[in-house]
């Protein structure tokens, strides 16, 4: 024991750090304060520890070169001991990250605790989220595979509606006039050296902030925030009903972390890693691209703005969003911290993880990209075919082989860019299907140039048949009663 | 022990007012740093600035074949490919470019950048109906390249060509985007890249 103690009492009288440790972990924190509530930055900032040791593990065999990275990646996961965990750990240890940094800020603005006197660790805390986001894109162009080099394209193209900059902007994400050699080095220096630096130093202040300023006390109605008086009150409440740190506190931040810890192992071990993909050679263009989970909202909302409205979007949005997040603070600085008293901030916060949550779950089966294979690959039901006349069937031949099958769905297999058309008859009459058909319209191409007449006329009299057999077919008013007035006519003419 | 170790020599205030030859030095180390800094900060950032600096005046851009006429029958749309003319031994594959060449007419010719206006994706073409899709957003051009529908806000890019001894040249180096399209050139498609 003593000869510990000795070794112990050396490196503390040279460090010098022993009763500031003590003093950290004793410091009083509001009793409520010690709450399963409050794990999430902890967990966080776990969790950035492990990418830290797992992204160091993976650089010692990762080649950054676009030449060697996908292969390199290969070799992870299949030639060395244990290298798949080790990227799976990374992988979901990504996922795991920006999901706690976003719980971590929903828990932080509905209890109010961006507010005096905190305002610096929320806006330091604003800059980690857009850095945990900067990790998680330049993450996913190292797994230099085809969803990263056409991803990379994606961010390209956005940055290339920039005005007046956007050739710079283009050329120096890149490093060069086209995505290539340059352009991975670069995402490899970023993402390895100057975010993680940043990020090292920007969580050190948040924490120190953390300590400085005291955790935030339960949010309580009617227990308002002044400038005036709260430092005041803060103090009052810890010293009345304060609890050490240690032991009351920290031990929900250890069992929570640990639990994120085995989670992300255990997604790691059962679920495998992340990819790669295909390989990036961008000559082979059968490829469907999709960016990883985190930016599929931005994908969806990309497909489903009006045109003219995505630059505006894309460029001024950002800044606004942005903008708002670093003002908030001062924008209601005092007042209120308990949602109970909040409603804007509890709706405002409830619709942007409903329409996040939307976005993400139609960006996972993208249902307004046409589906490059439908025409070739979905049979048309044999139902559709039974009883029909030749011409009706050669329409049928006629819709497959034209790939209308591409983005119109019969049987719900096909594309779903158009309308299903297993109804399509009830409300489109034949003269409308004909013009439809020509001239497009709605966001239909118009096929006039590429169908001759006879086509024509096959593919309407086969979509003329797509119709539910207790519902006629749509039929113009008009020419319905000339033909009725045929029939009359042709009957009497018979007596 | 640990109090002497703790214990650092204090400086003696008086003695730093009082020699102005020690301040002096001071400001001058100070004024050094500072000049040493400016100084190396234009070598960074013109290291920094590379990918702009060397793309200056076009020069990313160069005449690089895709081919015999012949390989290219007329009024179909076929898939070539190309090797950037800016290349580096590390880029592996990412240096091969495929883009779409139409065949009109004779030596009239459209080639198109693979790239979707879109967003970048690369487009495909479907011989039957006519059409360019885009499998990331929905895009859908006709066979010229002009926009049919979808999110692009314009039709595809397209390179300019030339045939020279019997061989289909195009201008080609950069990556075509809205932006390193419009700057150079006037035509409403023509490709920068």
């Amino acid at each position: 024991m003593s000869r510990l103690s000795n070794i112990g009492s050396w490196f503390s009288e040279r460090l010098q750090i022993g009763p500031a440790i003590r003093a950290t972990a004793a410091h009083e924190v509001p009793r409520k304060s010690a709450s399963w509530w409050y794990v999430f930055g902890s967990a966080a900032l776990t969790v950035f520890v492990l990418q830290i040791v797992t992204g160091v593990m993976l650089a010692i065999i990762y080649v950054p070169s676009a030449a060697e990275a996908w292969n390199s990646l290969q070799y992870l996961n299949h030639g060395v001991t244990l290298g798949w965990f080790l990227r799976g750990v990374h992988g979901w240890g990504s996922n795991f990250m920006v999901a706690l940094v976003l719980i971590h800020m929903c828990q932080v603005i509905l209890f109010g605790a961006y507010k005096f006197p905190r305002e610096l660790t929320w806006i330091i805390g604003v800059f980690l989220l857009l850095l945990t986001l900067g990790m998680a894109f330049t993450g996913q162009v190292l797994r230099f595979d085809q969803d990263a080099y056409w991803g990379l394209g994606i961010g390209v193209a956005i940055v290339g509606r920039v005005p007046l900059m956007g050739a710079f902007l283009v050329h120096m994400l890149l490093g060069g006039p086209i995505i290539a050699g340059d352009t991975l080095s670069r995402f490899f220096a970023i993402h390895v050296f100057v975010i993680p630096g940043i990020l090292i130093g920007l969580v050190s202040l948040h924490l120190l902030l953390v300590l400085k300023l005291g955790i935030n006390d339960w949010p309580m109605p009617g227990r308002v925030v002044r400038r005036s008086t709260y430092i005041k009150e803060y103090h009052e409440m810890t010293r009345t009903d304060g609890v050490p740190f240690v032991p009351e506190a920290v031990w929900k931040d250890i069992f929570f972390s640990a639990a994120i810890i085995v989670s992300v192992m255990i997604c790691a071990a059962f679920l495998g890693p992340f990819g790669p993909s295909g390989f990036p050679d961008p000559t082979i263009i059968q490829t469907v691209p999709k960016p990883d989970f985190f930016f599929r909202w931005l994908y969806a909302m990309l497909a489903l703005l009006p045109p003219e409205m995505e630059t505006p979007v894309l460029l001024i949005a950002p800044v606004v969003v942005i903008g708002f997040l670093i003002l908030l603070p001062f924008l209601s600085g005092e007042g209120e911290k308990s949602w109970k008293r909040r409603p804007i901030t509890v709706v405002t916060l409830l619709l942007t993880a409903v329409a996040l949550g939307t976005f993400t779950e139609l960006a996972n089966y993208s249902p307004w990209s046409p589906v490059m294979d439908g025409w070739s690959g979905d049979p048309v039901p044999v139902e559709y075919l039974q009883g029909r006349s030749p011409l009706e069937r050669q329409g049928a031949l006629v819709f497959q082989v034209k790939q209308c099958r591409n983005c119109h769905s019969l049987r719900g297999s096909g594309g779903k860019r158009g309308p299903a058309l297993d109804r399509i008859a009830t409300s489109l009459t034949h003269d409308q299907l004909v013009r439809q058909v020509i001239q497009g319209g709605g966001n239909m191409p118009a096929y006039g140039k590429n169908l001759n007449p006879a086509e024509v006329t096959a593919l309407v009299s086969f979509l003329e048949t797509l119709h539910p057999s207790n519902q006629p077919a749509a039929r113009d008013a008009a020419q319905a009663v000339v033909t009725q007035q045929e029939a009359a006519g042709a009957a009497a003419k018979n007596h | 022990m640990s109090s002497q170790l703790a214990k650092v020599p204090e400086t003696n205030d008086k003695e730093k007012r009082d020699i102005s030859r020690r301040y002096l030095f001071a400001k001058i180390g100070l004024i050094l740093n500072g000049l040493a800094v400016t100084v190396l900060t234009v070598p960074v950032v013109g290291y920094l600035l590379s990918p702009i600096v060397r793309g200056e005046n076009g020069r990313y851009k160069s005449w690089v074949s895709l081919g015999e006429l012949d390989e290219f029958p007329e009024g179909q749309t076929r898939l070539a490919k190309y090797k950037n003319p800016v290349s580096s031994p590390w880029d592996g594959d990412t240096d091969h470019i495929p883009c779409w060449v139409r065949r009109i007419q004779g030596e009239r010719f459209q080639v198109f950048a693979i790239n979707c206006a879109h967003l970048g994706c690369p487009v495909r073409w479907f011989a039957q109906s006519g059409l360019f899709m885009c499998p990331c957003h929905g895009g859908v051009y006709y066979r010229d390249g002009s926009r049919a529908s979808g999110p692009p806000p314009r039709g595809l890019f397209e390179y300019a060509y030339k045939v020279e001894n019997g061989k289909l040249l195009i201008k080609a180096g950069q990556i075509p985007t809205l932006s390193t399209t419009a700057r150079l050139q006037q035509g409403k498609t023509e490709c920068q890249g």
